[in-house]
């Protein structure tokens, strides 16, 4: 093999297929090493069997509960909802493969190179590409990016079949929703799981092992969003851990524990949601010699691994596990090679979103970090109940609270839960990103009516001059 | 089509410039960006620049001479075109049209007066004529007129930083200028803000309070204030002159441009009615630092300008007279707060006073005590020391360095008199207080002393 790429990046998802877009613009040879199945392909988890389908089947589910909710008083009748889970799997699917097909139209448009397989680290300059069908082969690089992903978790005993226990990839695929189910894990995939299958007119109970619902946001969001739920008809278990479960009964037996005993709960189909693991086997680090941190490649704030001319990005080189934060750092590893790199990766503001509704959508310290972190704290907290943008969408819940320090006013934490916030965090994250204070933000005029009037007033009421409560 | 060759407003201030130099001659050609002749400015040198291309068909104006903004001092046009419409126009300006904000040449219209850019009614219009300035500069070269931020932006250079940065400088009394900014384009941001203050580079004294100085520091445990409020603390805006002032004077001398100003006061009244105080109220005591305190208090609330601090883009006057009291201890030397003593009255300043400064020497004080004073007072007399001066500690914008009392000849009523004489000289920050006003500071408080019941008035 003559040729030598000046980076071969190994994983087309959203971080991988940024980077090599990336590195291309910046005039490096570059390849980007992927399979082309139905299962994995361009686009990685994100596209294929993560946040863009399951965005798709949480519409269909926002449609199906805001006409059962709301059709009526809104004076759009007579309202007969009938679901079909099948045509949202359909529609789902379509977007995911329209944009999967879109960054083979980016690689082309970029001159990335898309080298159909699955790549492995052969040793420093070396990655071993194994196709489908025929024989390895290795191709020549200056610079690795490891992009590998991340794949579902689940607990022995739990071990996911694919029918009776489910992850999220065939969860997107259930085009015959069963009467009962149980998500087990109540993090961002697992609310989100059980706000389109309680629409879809499934028995939802979740069980969380911790005490609230998306237990890594602000205590209070948690709250909210099982009252919301419950409101809904589903039946949610914190404080509660999965114990064993008999798939041989019909419905099964799920037993859980929590401080006043066992219980059983009958389901028809158990949905892991518990989290994902970095995928490192069979990638050749330790014979690279690239060291690990816990399940994650370990990495510096410009993605270079232990290893010189090798790089990580995204899921596999830690957490959070989200595309956006992977996407990042396929920048700034792309720059560091090309040796334009600006700014190395900042992890403290990095928002997180939940697309369930109530949307929920936080980034930066919660109040009790920014206590623990020595800040003095200065809450400004507005409640949706009463926001007139809130009132006329039907979902007046929720509330954007912002949390600032009391000194110069800084917004060091954002958080959200309500009608259409996962579109007011990008206004939050710039605040931070630019060290805007709450006088900014408020002295800017919002637009009227808006959900992001929400976030002037919670900067207003971090001075105690909130106008609208 | 011909154009005219004006006398661009380069800066907010600028009302008139000094053409140095002739950067080109007539009959040569030009392109648009090409620099055309050098001017002084009231703040700096700087260049004019063709905007459009042609050839120089006349210089009006002679280097070295000084002319308004607006006036026409040279054309540009293609070498056979005719331009004594122009030419007659340049004359008319440059024998006194008014000033015109707008440096673009097009929209120079000579002969028509444009009230609103023009100097207040009060103010001479610029003498005529095209030599040197027929009118001595003024001491402070600038003054308040109207101006787009757009304008001062270009001519200042503004400061990139965020505002968590600002605001945090402005705490820790940093000068902006001085940090290094690492964000986006050299933007300062928060980090080196913090870089500094930990640092202790861009900080002027080890003792300097945060930005709550003043209105928001807590009251301490003393007693409670008697009498209202007579202070109030607010932050002004800054006129273009006070912040010229401000600029100008720290690139002169530093950080905090200090000046000095020194009376001699007739102490004879003021002891001889402490005195008299002190065996009344027996066996409490009112000391000779009680009666500088309480008379420094007084006029600080009587001349709420020097109660006050700069604070950078801002002039912030303070809520309260917290008066800081430099005492030596072992190996240096603190100054206690006595805090809103123009509220108090001078038995309690005295009581007040030496119990921080008793606690002082015992190094018992609490940081809230001593910091965030709004003004020192440094008495040495106690040394005899004549007269020294003090180095000011920010942001307070103030203090007053006290010599000893001490008997001497002095003129009184056209006869040779002895009398007990101390000298006080006030360290001053020149970007808060000016000559004038420190001076009428002083003079109020020479006053109290010199007849104690002003202090009662």
């Amino acid at each position: 093999m003559a040729d030598v790429f000046d980076v071969v990046v190994i994983g087309a998802g959203p971080a991988g297929y940024v980077c090599a877009i990336r590195a291309a613009q910046l005039g490096l040879r570059t390849a980007c090493v992927e399979s082309d199945s139905y299962e994995g392909g361009l686009g990685g988890t994100c596209l294929n069997w993560g946040c863009i389908p399951a965005k798709a089947l949480l519409e269909s589910a926002a449609l199906a509960q805001n006409l059962k909710e709301h059709g009526e008083e809104m004076g759009v009748r007579p309202i007969d909802v009938e679901y079909d889970m099948g045509a949202a799997v359909d529609r789902s699917r379509f977007i995911s493969e329209k944009l999967t097909k879109g960054i083979g139209f980016l690689f082309k448009k970029n001159g990335v190179e898309h080298i159909v397989g699955r790549g492995r680290i052969a040793a420093a300059g070396k990655v071993e590409v194994t196709p489908a069908e025929g024989d390895p082969r290795i191709v020549e690089t200056k610079n690795i990016v490891i992009a590998t992903g991340a794949v579902m978790k689940s607990f022995p005993g739990f071990e996911i079949d694919g029918e009776k226990v489910i992850g999220s990839r065939e969860a997107l695929a259930l085009r015959n929703p069963p009467e009962k189910m149980v998500v087990v894990g109540g993090g961002y995939v697992g609310v989100e799981f059980a706000d389109v299958f309680n629409a879809f007119g499934v028995e939802v109970t979740i069980v969380e092992a911790l005490d609230s619902l998306v237990p890594l946001a602000d205590a209070e969001i948690g709250k909210t969003l099982a009252r919301s739920y419950k409101k809904r008809g589903m039946t949610i278990r914190t404080g509660t851990k999965v114990k064993s479960l008999d798939r041989e009964a019909s419905p099964m037996i799920l037993t859980v524990e929590t401080d006043k005993g066992e219980e059983r709960i009958e389901t028809d189909v158990v949905l892991m949601a518990v989290g994902r693991s970095p995928m490192t086997d069979g990638l050749g680090l330790e014979e690279a010699g690239v060291e690990k941190n816990g399940p994650w490649v370990r990495i510096d704030e410009w993605c270079q691994t232990s290893v010189p001319g090798i790089y990580a990005i995204g899921d596999v080189a830690g957490e959070p596990m989200l595309a956006h934060k992977g996407s990042h750092e396929g920048i700034v590893a792309a720059e560091k090679i090309a040796g334009v790199a600006h700014h190395p990766m900042r992890y403290d503001n990095i928002p997180s979103v939940g697309y369930c509704h109530p949307e929920v959508a936080t980034i930066g310290l919660t109040e009790e970090e920014a206590k623990e972190a020595g800040y003095e704290v200065k809450v400004g907290k507005y409640p949706l109940t009463a926001h007139g943008r809130a009132l006329t969408a039907g979902h007046p819940e929720g509330f954007v609270k912002i949390v600032a320090d009391a000194k110069y006013g800084e917004v060091l934490g954002v958080h959200m839960i309500g009608y259409n916030v996962s579109e007011l965090i990008g206004e939050a994250g710039m605040a931070r990103a630019l060290e805007s204070t709450v006088e900014e933000i408020a002295a800017h005029p919002h637009a009227h009516p808006s959900m992001a009037e929400a976030v002037m007033e919670a900067a207003l009421a971090a001075m105690d001059r909130a106008i609208h409560m | 089509m011909a154009t005219k060759i004006v006398m661009a407003q380069l800066s907010p201030t600028m009302e008139e410039g000094r053409l140095l130099e002739w950067k080109v001659k007539e009959g040569d050609r030009v392109e648009p960006s090409d620099i055309l002749a050098e001017i002084e400015t009231d703040k700096a040198n700087m260049d004019i620049e063709a905007l459009k291309g042609g050839v120089v068909r006349s210089i009006l104006v002679e280097a070295g001479a000084t002319v308004p903004v607006g006036a026409i001092i040279g054309i540009l046009g293609e070498p056979d075109e005719d331009i004594s419409d122009l030419l007659a126009e340049a004359e008319a300006s440059l024998s006194g049209t008014p000033p015109v904000e707008d440096a673009e040449p097009e929209a120079v219209a000579a002969g028509e007066p444009e009230p609103a850019a023009g100097p207040p009614p009060s103010e001479p219009a610029p003498e005529p004529g095209t030599t040197a300035p027929s009118e001595p500069a003024p001491e402070v070269p600038v003054r308040e007129i109207e101006h787009s931020q757009v304008a001062e932006s270009s001519v200042t250079g503004r400061i990139r930083v965020s505002p968590v940065a600002r605001r945090m400088a402005e705490g820790a009394n940093l000068d902006l200028g001085a940090i290094t900014g690492t964000g986006p384009g050299g933007r300062i941001v928060k980090s080196d803000v913090e870089k500094a203050i930990a640092d202790g580079s861009a900080r002027p004294a080890p003792a300097a309070a945060p930005a709550e100085t003043g209105a928001a520091t807590p009251a301490p445990t003393v007693a409670a204030a008697i009498g209202p409020a007579r202070l109030e603390a607010r932050d002004l805006d800054l006129s273009m002159m006070r912040k010229s002032i401000a600029r100008r004077l720290t690139e002169s001398i530093g950080p905090v441009p200090h000046f000095f100003l020194t009376s001699e006061i007739d102490m004879g009244r003021a002891l001889d009615m402490r005195h008299e105080l002190n065996q009344r109220i027996a066996p409490e005591k009112v000391g000779v630092n009680d009666l500088l305190v309480k008379a420094t208090a007084e006029a600080l609330a009587r001349h709420p300008e020097i109660n006050a601090s700069w604070a950078g883009d801002r002039i912030r006057r303070h809520g309260s007279a917290d008066i800081g009291i430099a005492v030596a201890v072992e190996d240096g030397l603190i100054t206690p707060v006595l805090r809103e003593a123009d509220r108090k009255g001078l038995i309690q300043i005295a009581r007040e006073s030496a119990d921080l400064v008793a606690r002082a020497r015992d190094r018992k004080l609490v940081p809230e005590e001593y910091q965030g004073a709004t003004f020192s007072v440094s008495n040495l007399g106690m040394f005899e020391i004549d007269q020294f001066t003090a180095i000011i500690n920010p942001p307070e914008a103030g203090i007053l360095a006290v010599g000893s009392t001490i008997e001497k000849p002095v003129v009184m009523d056209g006869a040779v008199v002895i009398r007990r004489r101390m000298r006080v000289t006030m360290s001053c920050d020149h970007r808060v207080i000016d000559g004038a006003s420190g001076a009428r500071f002083l003079r109020t408080f020479r006053a109290m002393l010199e007849n104690p019941l002003e202090m009662l008035i």
